[in-house]
């Protein structure tokens, strides 16, 4: 399913060797839990992007493994220390393996 | 485990959640004991985690359970050779008490992270973390729910 593009933010694009940088990611995705009934009771099927990885230059510094407990259009926000410049890839994971990817960049110095 | 639903209560959640949602929920779930214990247990390996180390900053009052704010941060230098391996959140009441796994690693250089949790009622929510040396540390915070997280 064609999804909208997650919104990815971090606080510096530029950083020194060693600062923390926040990164604040926002993906539209109904996160539906499996547990609700529609008018007919009959239980709508789950959907949810249950892995979250973040990778900068190709190594993974954070990631996340969501229930349907976490709220839909979910939000994520966690922090990586600036080792090398590169490529700053967010990938979300949905139940039917489908993946949403964002993409951002750090220069580090 | 402060889930102690009577009928009146029930009720009138059941009809919050169909007027907000249009759909009901299952209660039927929601009402007893989730499997948290087990979830800890199979995160854990058996082991007592000791409280501290661990700040998970919630809400006290939640107006909407649909997305409540939930920082959880870890006490810990981030190195190669101490560091926190991953964090684990759960909620007494709820359906299904996982909530979210984070992992983290010496490259995360802060063991913190945030995200929007639902929860279908007041119930207290606990974050456990793994260190790399294998102890546990833990903390609970209760958040009062108004309006469940249960029509979606």
């Amino acid at each position: 399913m064609a999804e909208a593009k997650p919104r990815i933010k971090l606080d510096k694009k530029e950083a020194k060797k060693g600062d923390i940088i926040e990164v604040k990611a926002l993906v539209s995705h109904i996160m539906e839990t499996g547990q609700r009934k529609d008018r007919e009771g009959k239980v709508i099927p789950r959907k949810i992007l249950n892995k979250f990885t973040c990778t900068v230059n190709g190594k993974e510094v954070f990631s996340a493994d969501f229930e349907p407990a976490v709220s839909a259009n979910p939000y994520i926000q966690f922090k990586f220390k600036a080792e090398e410049s590169g490529p700053v890839v967010l990938t979300w994971i949905d139940d039917d393996g489908s993946k949403i990817v964002g993409e951002d960049s750090i220069k580090v110095s | 485990m402060k889930l102690n639903f009577d009928r009146r209560q029930v009720l009138v959640l059941g009809a919050g959640c169909a007027l907000t949602g249009l759909v009901g929920v299952d209660f039927a779930s929601a009402q007893g004991k989730n499997d948290i214990n087990e979830v800890i247990g199979k995160f854990t390996g058996g082991k007592a985690p000791t409280m501290g180390r661990v700040k998970l900053d919630v809400p006290e009052i939640a107006e909407n359970g649909n997305t409540v704010p939930m920082t959880v941060s870890v006490e810990s230098p981030m190195t190669a050779q101490n560091y926190v391996q991953e964090v684990l959140i759960v909620a007494d009441g709820n359906p299904r008490s996982g909530v979210a796994t984070f992992h983290f690693g010496p490259s995360t250089g802060i063991a913190e992270a945030n995200t929007r949790i639902r929860l279908a009622s007041t119930q207290n929510v606990t974050a456990i973390a793994k260190m790399n040396d294998g102890s546990f540390f833990s903390t609970t915070k209760e958040v009062k729910v108004t309006i469940g997280g249960c029509g979606g």
